[in-house]
């Protein structure tokens, strides 16, 4: 198969957040790339684009709390070379500016990189007004529109310097939680590519973002009790690396799809989609189902949606006996 | 690309380019009448008359820029841009069909001189700030145009926008709100008020200026006017007639989004000399 082998899977003590990378990346290429210019919808401190206005106030535009507006003049900045990267929360990203990027920026086809912290239920205490876990779905259905959800800190990283050298929009969601580091330094991401985790014959577990990270301890779960769980982290989820979705179905036999987001219309979906499409075999999905979050500590409410990894591992259990 | 001063010479053109709606909108039996008839002559004196443009190179960087935020005047705009040279007049009369560079609504990614893809009411002033604070980082001096419905400032992200470009001081930016007082069901009046309209956007931070929207002196005048403004943005509101130039279209909502049929399209290019 084209999408090469598995990426080394680093066991490091350090945590690093996606959005805290994301602020970090996007100060260093402020300094290497003079057409990056920022927009952000008055939570720069908590998207973490304050680093970057702090640096270029010229090149830092707030837009005060008016997301609608926030990505028409993106777009307006994008016609005119510029390269903007436009933050706010997912929830409000996605979800009250979905008619201004749909109609202005994925119709346009248009140079803008919406960048969109605090996705998922691990916001926590703000509560389900605040939680996207439908962000995926509606990012995913519009055609132009890449969607990625990066998994670590060395994989935002390479992320955010992609999305800055792609020519086209992009939509990338990150987290609020600190996570362990799974991939190298020098991390390269490529689109439209899936990456093998963990090898394992019995079930493939795919995740995305902080999921990701689900899979890999489900898998050495299912390992104590000798069930081999081949990892994915499917962090491109638009466009979908199916290739890999089918190899997995072949090799496996049975999959997973766990996501920090509904099992309508996101991850799960994606998967399903293919499985549909190329080689059906039994499918289970982890996430919200039909729910919006609620208040609570991040850990509390991984566990009260079924997000953990005992979750994944009960779901592996059970597409491995529907094979 | 010489701007024209002459007010006849404009005037003749506003005439040309009513004829080429009536007989774009007949053919293709569809598409918006009577909010591009209202906004003939507005879009005469600001393309003919004041914008910087190259048809022979639509990328030009020092070319003035424009947005057509009410979308669905897209007759109008093509038939401007044809006239203009971006595209051969052939063109014009595949509108709205299938495989035409002529979308229903502006498509930059399909038509030559089109910049920004426009619609969906209400986001077009966002793009026009982005494109205008694009415009003040590159250094090109470019002025960035916009034309709004009057029923589409209804939308709320209009005001966001109203209150970026006074944030910003965005004095290369114009904006031109095409006052018909007809929107689909009706009167602005009687949908949604929207007076007192000169008071809101000065509210808002604008030099707002008022005009006959069919005086294509007055327009030009107003239009010069703000172009000399420094640290705050220009609008021109220009009260115009939903439909102007043929009576039979004037001030009747129906025409909204009609394509005339063959006696109005008769009656049309008698009223504009053409037959």
């Amino acid at each position: 198969m084209g999408h090469g082998g598995e990426a080394a899977a680093k066991a490091v003590n350090v945590k690093e957040s996606t959005r805290v990378e994301y602020g970090k990346t996007l100060l260093a290429l402020g300094h290497e790339n003079p057409e990056i210019v920022v927009l952000d919808a008055d939570l720069s401190g908590s998207t973490q684009t304050h680093l970057f206005a702090k640096a270029f106030p010229d090149r830092f535009f707030n837009m005060g709390v008016a997301e609608q507006d926030l990505m028409g003049t993106a777009a307006g900045l994008a016609i005119g070379g510029k390269i903007p990267f436009a933050s706010t929360f997912a929830v409000f990203a996605a979800g009250r500016a979905w008619e201004q990027i749909r109609q202005t920026i994925a119709y346009g086809n248009l140079n803008v990189k919406i960048v969109a912290s605090h996705g998922g239920v691990t916001v926590g205490e703000d509560g389900g007004s605040h939680q996207a876990v439908a962000d995926l779905a509606i990012m995913r259905v519009l055609p132009n529109l890449v969607v990625l959800v990066p998994a670590d800190g060395p994989e935002t990283r390479a992320m955010v310097r992609w999305a800055a050298g792609y020519r086209g929009p992009v939509y990338m969601r990150t987290g609020r939680m600190p996570l362990p580091v799974i991939f190298d330094a020098q991390h390269r991401f490529e689109l439209g590519r899936g990456l093998i985790l963990r090898e394992g014959k019995d079930v493939t577990l795919a995740g995305l973002g902080l999921m990701v990270h689900h899979c890999l301890e489900a898998a050495r779960q299912l390992a104590n009790q000798g069930v081999g769980a081949r990892v994915l982290n499917l962090s491109c989820l638009k466009p979908l690396d199916w290739e890999l979705v089918v190899d997995s179905a072949q090799a496996t036999g049975a999959l997973v799809a766990a996501e920090e987001h509904l099992v309508t219309g996101g991850l799960g979906s994606a998967v399903s989609e293919v499985l549909t499409d190329f080689y059906p075999v039994p499918l289970e999905r982890v996430g919200l189902r039909d729910l919006f979050g609620t208040s609570g500590q991040p850990e509390a409410l991984l566990k009260h949606f079924g997000l953990m990894p005992d979750d994944i591992r009960d779901a592996a259990l059970r597409a491995m006996a529907r094979k | 690309m010489t701007k024209i001063t002459d007010v006849s010479q404009l005037q003749e053109l506003a005439r040309q380019v009513r004829l080429d709606i009536v007989e774009m909108l007949h053919r293709a039996g569809s598409g918006h009448l009577g909010g591009s008839l209202s906004a003939a002559d507005l879009l005469v004196a600001l393309f003919f008359g004041a914008m910087r443009l190259n048809p022979g190179n639509a990328c030009a960087p020092d070319r003035d820029l424009f947005v057509l935020s009410k979308g669905h005047a897209a007759p109008v705009y093509y038939a401007i841009l044809s006239r203009l040279g971006f595209f051969p007049r052939e063109e014009l009369f595949t509108l709205r069909q299938f495989g035409s560079t002529l979308q229903g609504h502006p498509d930059a990614s399909c038509t030559p001189g089109v910049e920004v893809s426009t619609g969906s009411l209400g986001q077009g002033l966002s793009v026009a700030n982005g494109l205008a604070l694009a415009a003040r980082l590159n250094g090109t001096g470019q002025r960035v145009f916009i034309l709004m419905g009057d029923g589409e400032v209804q939308e709320g992200q209009i005001w966001e926008a109203a209150m970026t470009a006074a944030h910003q001081g965005l004095d290369n930016l114009t904006a031109m709100l095409d006052r018909n007082r007809l929107q689909i069901d009706g009167h602005t009046a009687e949908v949604m008020s929207l007076e007192p309209l000169a008071r809101k956007w000065e509210a808002f931070g604008w030099h707002t200026l008022e005009v006959d929207g069919h005086d294509i002196a007055a327009v030009l005048k107003a239009l010069d006017q703000l172009a000399g403004l420094k640290g705050k943005p220009g609008i021109i509101i220009a009260h115009t007639v939903k439909g102007k130039g043929v009576s039979i279209f004037e001030n009747q909502k129906k025409y909204h989004g009609v394509a005339p049929n063959a006696e109005e399209y008769r009656q049309a290019l008698a009223e504009l000399g053409a037959l």
